[in-house]
């Protein structure tokens, strides 16, 4: 489904990835793990296409078309979506009406009919208890005054109403609660099926307790350090970051190719 | 981080001009111009008078270059025609006897004047260049009490009313283009709503500029007798023309005790092309009185057009327990200039006021926000709320706020809120990342932005505002 290859990329003009290779097939869970600033929010910016970010080597394949090529919105028309570590607020504008026009844009690039006010209502209160979030969320402006973890939660339902392909979440586990980690979380699982893939960006071992991963990869330093199954980040967790970022500058390990 | 840019505004779509033969009388202002078009409305001797009063007042003032936030070149009154009728008659009575090009040329515009192919409850006044060419639902409104005519037919049929009232809230010196309107001004509506009466459907002028050489200086007269309610639109749009157009109109409100006016306009006048050529100068005087006990003005207002927009709806609460408001969108892209706001003057006990401005600045333009609060010694435990609110789009616009606070008493409370935002590139991109195409996520962060104000606008006139902004903007971030 998304294949990339020996990806640079830099902001401002600064150096941030400097060859990623990741190969992400239908059905699969992948956790990307790393050091702060090691680029996680970066790769997954790049892939969504945010315009501050600049390719400056590699290439993206997304279900086999130049995923570098397309606008930010087209590519979420054709199933990227990405859940933000900061979601963005935007005041007056409801999150129900923002749901529908987003849910009708992907609705009309399938050729599908679009759906009224009133079709929608009911469509989003079936998605909204994927993540329980109560319908006063709806009538309100998009993240103006919701909590750091209604936030997040919020993220989640939108993912739930778009129904992505390949879903890349930015840390969204970070600032929940127990019990809402454990709702966003059965969310996702709920969400995933063998026709799509998710991108997990976290921190922390406990989210991945919740949704299993197939492949953890490390980041440090712009590159993908180490790469392995869901043990590698019960061992991260135990020795921290530190043995992979030193192995990594003594051995060069995980770094690709330096040309 | 770097802020989107590169404006590019959608066609004006109501650019085109209409072909008809026009009366028109030579160019310049002089005393004899004055009595040529009072003489051309065969208008009575106490209106000749009004008017001569004004043109003596307005020869011994100067324009307001210097206080307004705006540049433009100097304005010969004397290059100017201050009267440009279609050829037709006297008004007709019928509508089938109107010019046939008029009628398509309002139809163009999304106004039909045919009733039957209307809103259903909204009555039009449509004003073309100096005067008004039909008014619709007069005889339904009739039934109610409620005259709806055009402002010659008032002056002719109802001179009582119209003399009780014309001129008690912008008197003729007012300043100098209220004083320059009173002396040459040609048409207008006029809207009379007597005691009780709720008004059964909305009232509406549309005004048309279509001469390139005139100027359009219409008049407008509202008066809310004791405890009725009305709702006034107003809309207007003019050809596009490289050469500039001179719009200063006097709007005067009425509203005696309990009663209420609600002033919605959506002004889409030519604004002039990219590079600032072309475009109406629009220097208009608003104004409500709140003269009776418990009465209400409220003026809305969506202003996209005009090169060069002054303009400030005012109310002067006399009354006691009146109420004022104004909601403003100010929308200006490449190189429009406005400099527009509001005046509450509180004289009465109890009064209250709400201002919510919203200015939004794209292109090389400038939008500033001018307003009064001020409340006099006797108006004992009065109130203001303002905020004001302006969105900045790219790096080369500019806003500015000008508030004026006034207190004259310890038992009133004046509030003042202001902030300037800019589109961020961030937001952008969210809604992008959702699959909004990025000038429907302009159109929705902009709307959201102006949602107070919409909110108070009749749900046609809404949807039409939220289009228009769109329109605009189109294309403008990237
Ligand atoms: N505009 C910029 N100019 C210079 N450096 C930048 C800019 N934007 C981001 N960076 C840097 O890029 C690096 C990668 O940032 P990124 O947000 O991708 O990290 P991350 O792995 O997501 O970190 P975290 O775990 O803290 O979320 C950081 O060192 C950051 O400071
Ligand atoms: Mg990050």
């Amino acid at each position: 489904m998304l294949e990339i290859r020996n990806l640079h990329a830099s902001v401002d003009g600064n150096p941030i990835l400097k060859g990623i290779d990741l190969t992400i097939n239908r059905g699969e869970i992948h956790a990307i793990m790393g050091p702060n600033g090691s680029g996680k929010s970066t790769l997954a910016k790049v892939l969504a296409g945010h315009p501050s970010y600049e390719v400056t080597k590699g290439q993206v394949l997304y279900e086999g078309k130049n995923l570098l090529e397309m606008a930010p919105d087209e590519r979420a028309r054709e199933g990227i979506f990405m859940a933000f570590q900061y979601p963005i607020e935007v005041p007056g504008v409801s999150n129900a009406q923002f749901l529908r026009l987003a849910y009708n844009e992907k609705r009309k690039h399938l050729g599908e009919e679009e759906l009224d006010p009133l079709e929608f209502k009911d469509l989003l209160k079936e998605r909204a208890k994927v993540v329980e979030m109560d319908a006063s969320f709806m009538t309100r402006s998009v993240n103006e005054g919701f909590s750091g973890g209604e936030k997040k939660r919020n993220e989640i339902l939108q993912m739930a109403v778009l129904e992505p392909r390949l879903a890349i979440l930015d840390e969204t586990d970070s600032g929940l609660d127990i019990d809402a980690l454990r709702i966003v979380a059965g969310g996702v699982n709920l969400l995933h099926n063998s026709e799509n893939a998710v991108v997990l960006v976290t921190h922390y071992q406990r989210l991945l307790n919740y949704i299993v991963p197939d492949y953890v990869h490390v980041l440090a330093g712009g590159r993908i350090a180490r790469e392995g199954g869901k043990e590698l980040a019960l061992e991260l967790e135990e020795k921290g970051y530190d043995w992979i970022t030193s192995s990594v500058a003594a051995s060069g390990i995980g770094a690709s190719r330096v040309t | 981080m770097s802020t989107a840019e590169n404006l590019v505004s959608q066609e004006y779509k109501y650019g085109f001009v209409t072909d008809i033969e026009s009366d028109t009388i030579p160019r310049g202002l002089s005393e004899e111009t004055v009595r040529l078009i009072s003489e051309k409305k065969n208008e009575p001797e106490w209106m000749l008078g009004f008017r001569l009063k004004a043109f003596r007042h307005w020869l011994t003032m100067t324009e307001p270059k210097h206080w307004p936030n705006l540049t433009y070149p100097e304005i010969n009154y004397q290059d100017m025609i201050y009267y440009s009728a279609p050829k037709q008659k006297a008004l007709k009575a019928n509508l089938d006897e109107v010019d046939p090009e008029l009628l398509k040329t309002f139809e163009k515009l999304g106004i039909p004047l045919q009733e039957q192919k209307q809103l259903a409850g909204v009555a039009v006044d449509a004003v073309f260049d100096s005067v008004s060419v039909a008014t619709t639902y007069k005889e339904k409104l009739k039934k109610h009490g409620v005259i709806f005519c055009s402002f010659s037919e008032a002056i002719r049929e109802y001179p009582d009313l119209v003399r009780k009232y014309l001129g008690t809230v912008v008197p003729t010196n007012d300043n100098f283009f209220a004083a320059l309107n009173s002396a040459v001004f040609s048409d207008g509506s006029f809207c009379f709503i007597p005691k009780g009466v709720r008004c059964p459907m909305e009232l509406s002028t549309y005004f048309r500029i279509n001469n390139s050489e005139s100027g359009q200086f219409e008049r407008t007269l509202i008066v809310a007798e004791e405890g009725s309610y009305v709702s006034y639109l107003e809309g207007c749009t003019a050809p596009k023309f490289d050469k500039n157009q001179l719009h200063a109109a006097v709007v005067e409100l009425v509203a005696l005790d309990d009663a209420q006016i609600k002033y919605s306009t959506v002004q889409n006048w030519y604004a002039g092309d990219e590079e600032g050529r072309g475009g109406i100068y629009n220097f208009v005087t608003k104004r409500g009185k709140c003269a009776g006990h418990n009465s209400k003005i409220s003026w809305t207002q969506v202003e996209t057009g005009s090169a060069i927009t002054w303009k400030y709806p005012s109310c002067i609460l006399l009354g006691d327990n009146s109420i004022g408001e104004f909601y403003s969108v100010a929308l200006t892209n490449h190189a429009q200039q406005a400099d527009t706001g509001t005046k509450m003057i509180h004289l009465g006990k109890n009064t209250r006021s709400t201002i919510i401005s919203k200015g939004i600045a794209a292109g090389k333009s400038n939008n500033s926000y001018r307003g009064l609060v001020k409340v006099m010694p006797k108006a004992e435990n009065s109130r203001n709320y303002t905020q004001c609110d302006s969105m900045l789009i790219g790096s080369n616009s500019g806003a500015n706020t000008f508030p004026y606070i006034e207190v004259m008493n310890n038992s009133s409370a004046v509030e003042h809120e202001a902030s300037t935002s800019k589109i961020s590139e961030e937001q952008l991109f969210y809604l992008q990342q959702r699959g909004i195409s990025q000038e429907d996520a302009v159109s929705l962060i902009i709307n959201g932005f102006c949602k107070d104000v919409f909110l108070q606008l009749p749900m046609e006139f809404a949807v039409e505002a939220q289009r228009l902004l769109g329109m605009k903007l189109e294309g403008s971030v990237g």
